[in-house]
């Protein structure tokens, strides 16, 4: 599916009026992104991609921005969920948003150096300076106190520096510091032949391989305007909702260990396990990577192979219903869930929140629905909904998503079942044919977590010239600190892990 | 509650024996009884007997992974590995561990991280890398933002290649620690 929708180029002095524009026609900053493309043009280049739920519509609005002069008005201002992005562009290329209001360091930690890395001059290997960290004094009222956590924390899970504002239990604020994982890859990718980068896309992030996969397949294939076989495209979606189901039953059990649930901790990860066997069983991975390739998939299933598919889903379907049946029917389990962490639509609108968290706070946003992708636009499915935003209705989103998975993957597989049958033959690879150098697309796909979106942008030889990989865990980061002030600091975990949101894949 | 108990009573047992876990090939009956090449079952809780009183404690530092090697490191203690029952325990903080588990490759935002949690560790302690990335190999490698490797910031005694891992990879990786630090306990005594 292309989304090359409509590209309006502006000045720098327009950008804020027409980012607004679109805003108030029912558009959502989707994502930014900035290239370094002075060798090509002599400008940094700045693209705000908007999506229009509702419409299906996509729109894409550029600015130019001299070499000599790499300042812009902020969007910021009028839209908070450019922040982030605003912040990583100034940190990576050095290109500053006038009037942001939060331009602390993102994602290079310490100081601020006069080193853009981002920037096509600045070589690949070369090493910046060490962090250096300066703690402030923070100014505090009486009663107040700073409890910082992290980065290594106490269990298995990744670093992130979160630093909350107490008085007495309750949470004030929260700061959370990320990008401790932040690895260079975008600028790693730059360079290698787009089909070779799979590999290294799939790495972005351990438990979103098949969605990072399928993005930025859909951005090269969208540059290069190839068709996929059918087959091809039924195995992907079969993947993807695979994915989807690992992940969220392992989400059942991880919330449950978020208040020390141990039976419906054990349950979770016992069927998880179940279904990353599943999947190291039918594609030799336990995280299913190394199917998807650029312009198809790398194997087919056999029946045998679909028949333990179609098999143990089921088995799954019907032991995740008891146990959440059960889990639910605890008492504890429902006081610590209810009314725990509950982030405000409002808030999912003006950060543009993605996924089952914002759809457990009543905003209807899919991109299987809303700009179906692979097979998703033959398939029939409903997109569930809660409306109170607390862990709660995340968690019975959860449930409630895993059942429409399983209602997907039966249609995908009596699809895929005719396609083996007849055994029309065609290649499960296409060819891809020469790539115009400076053309770009965006590919688009629904994670557990929420719309994986990359930008490609090819340069000479087959090679990418520039990757933005903004995850689900990138949109909706901003938006869990709004969700914890009120909330106890024992909560934070429970709310952390309602979100589920990785931090290698937004970190990069 | 009731739900909960029937829940509990109905499932089957899925944790795996030890021997299947700790063996690549699959184990054989001989006179009745579960029996393998390789006895690492036999190994590993003798080891475990002498060394350290009984128990492994493993601190986790991800230095800037992908997900997949904690996640793998978290099915260890699904009921299906159940690291628990071979007395290898995840702790909350590096002054009780005797193995760093390592991820990642050591990215410039968590380099300190890395030594504060090694120098934190007592004496003896072993490190196992986990993943090609902490191995040094791994696809993404040396980057402006990534030293690609923990061996130049500390000494590596186990390797546990893969991308990721599986988890039975990973647990003997924690044996194979296990006899690195004999030796370290033996000259401390403790």
């Amino acid at each position: 599916m292309e989304y090359t929708g409509t590209e309006t180029v502006v000045l720098r002095a327009e950008l804020v009026k027409a980012c607004q524009r679109l805003m108030q026609t029912g558009f959502r900053l989707l994502t930014m992104i900035g290239t370094d493309e002075r060798e090509r043009t002599g400008h940094f280049i700045l693209r705000y991609y908007f999506a229009a739920d509702r419409t299906s519509q996509i729109a894409l609005v550029t600015v130019r921005i001299p070499a000599t002069d790499p300042t812009y008005p902020s969007v910021a201002t009028i839209i908070p969920a450019a922040s982030w992005y605003e912040r990583e562009v100034y940190d990576l290329l050095g290109i500053q948003p006038i009037g942001h209001p939060d331009l602390r360091p993102l994602v290079l930690h310490g100081q601020r150096v006069n080193a853009y890395p981002l920037r096509r001059d600045y070589p690949l290997l070369q090493s910046l300076p060490e962090v250096r960290r300066e703690l402030q004094e923070p100014a505090l009222d009486e009663g107040q106190f700073i409890v910082p956590v992290g980065p290594i924390h106490a269990g298995v899970i990744e670093p992130g520096h979160f630093r909350f504002l107490v008085a007495g239990e309750n949470v004030e604020s929260l700061d959370a510091q990320l990008f401790y994982t932040h690895r260079g890859l975008e600028k790693r990718a730059e360079g290698m032949h787009v089909a070779e980068a799979m590999a290294l896309v799939e790495q972005t992030c351990g438990v979103c391989s098949v969605s990072h996969a399928l993005s930025y397949a859909q951005a090269v294939e969208a540059v290069a305007q190839i068709q996929l076989a059918p087959q091809a495209i039924w195995i992907r979606t079969l993947l993807a909702e695979l994915e989807r189901l690992y992940n969220h039953v392992g989400d059942v059990g991880n919330l449950c260990a978020g208040i020390g649930f141990s039976f419906g901790t054990m349950q979770g990860a016992r069927l998880k396990e179940q279904l990353q066997q599943l999947n190291d069983d039918v594609t030799g991975h336990r995280y299913l990577r190394g199917v998807i390739v650029v312009g198809g998939v790398a194997k087919t299933f056999s029946f045998a192979e679909i028949e333990r598919i179609r098999v143990t889903t089921m088995q799954i379907l019907q032991e995740i219903g008891e146990i959440t049946d059960a889990i639910l029917s605890d008492e504890i389990v429902c006081d610590r869930f209810n009314r725990t962490g509950v982030l405000d639509a409002q808030v999912v609108e003006q950060w543009s929140v993605v996924g089952p968290a914002a759809r457990a706070s009543g905003v209807v946003r899919d991109v299987r629905m809303n700009f179906p992708y692979a097979g998703y636009g033959e398939l029939e499915f409903s997109v569930p909904t809660f409306q109170t935003g607390d862990v709660m209705a995340r968690f019975q989103q959860r449930i409630a998503e895993i059942y429409e998975s399983g209602k997907l993957i039966d249609q995908i597989i009596r699809r895929l079942l005719e396609l083996v049958q007849t055994g029309d033959g065609t290649p499960l690879l296409t060819p891809l044919p020469s790539l115009v150098p400076g053309s770009f697309a965006i590919g688009i796909s629904e994670s557990a977590r929420g719309e994986n979106v990359h930008f490609v942008m090819v340069g000479e030889n087959q090679t990418i010239y520039r990757l933005r990989i903004r995850s689900a865990s990138y949109a909706n980061w901003p938006a869990v600190p709004y969700a914890v002030p009120g909330n106890i600091i024992p909560d934070f975990p429970l709310i952390n892990k309602s979100f589920e949101l990785c931090y290698a894949c937004c970190d990069r | 509650m009731w739900k909960l108990i029937k829940k509990r009573l109905q499932t089957a047992v899925s944790t795996r024996p030890i021997e299947e876990v700790l063996t690549s090939q699959p184990p054989r009956i001989e006179q009745g009884r579960l029996s393998c090449e390789d006895d690492l079952l036999v190994r590993f809780n003798h080891l475990a007997a002498t060394v350290f009183g009984g128990s492994l404690h493993v601190r986790h530092v991800d230095t800037g992974s992908c997900n997949a090697c904690e996640w793998e490191l978290n099915a260890l203690l699904n009921p299906v590995y159940d690291v628990s029952r071979m007395r290898i325990e995840f702790v909350a903080s590096p002054r009780h561990a005797d193995v760093l588990a390592v991820t990642g490759g050591v990215t410039r935002n968590l380099l300190e991280a890395l030594r504060m949690t090694y120098e934190a560790t007592a004496w003896p302690k072993a490190v196992v890398a986990i993943g090609g990335c902490a191995i040094g190999d791994g696809l993404i490698g040396k980057t402006y933002a990534q030293e690609g490797g923990i061996a130049p910031f500390v000494p590596i005694h186990v390797k546990v290649p893969g991308c990721p891992p599986r988890p039975q990879e990973i647990l003997a990786g924690f044996l194979h620690a296990m006899e690195c630090l004999t030796h370290g306990v033996e000259q401390s005594g403790s």
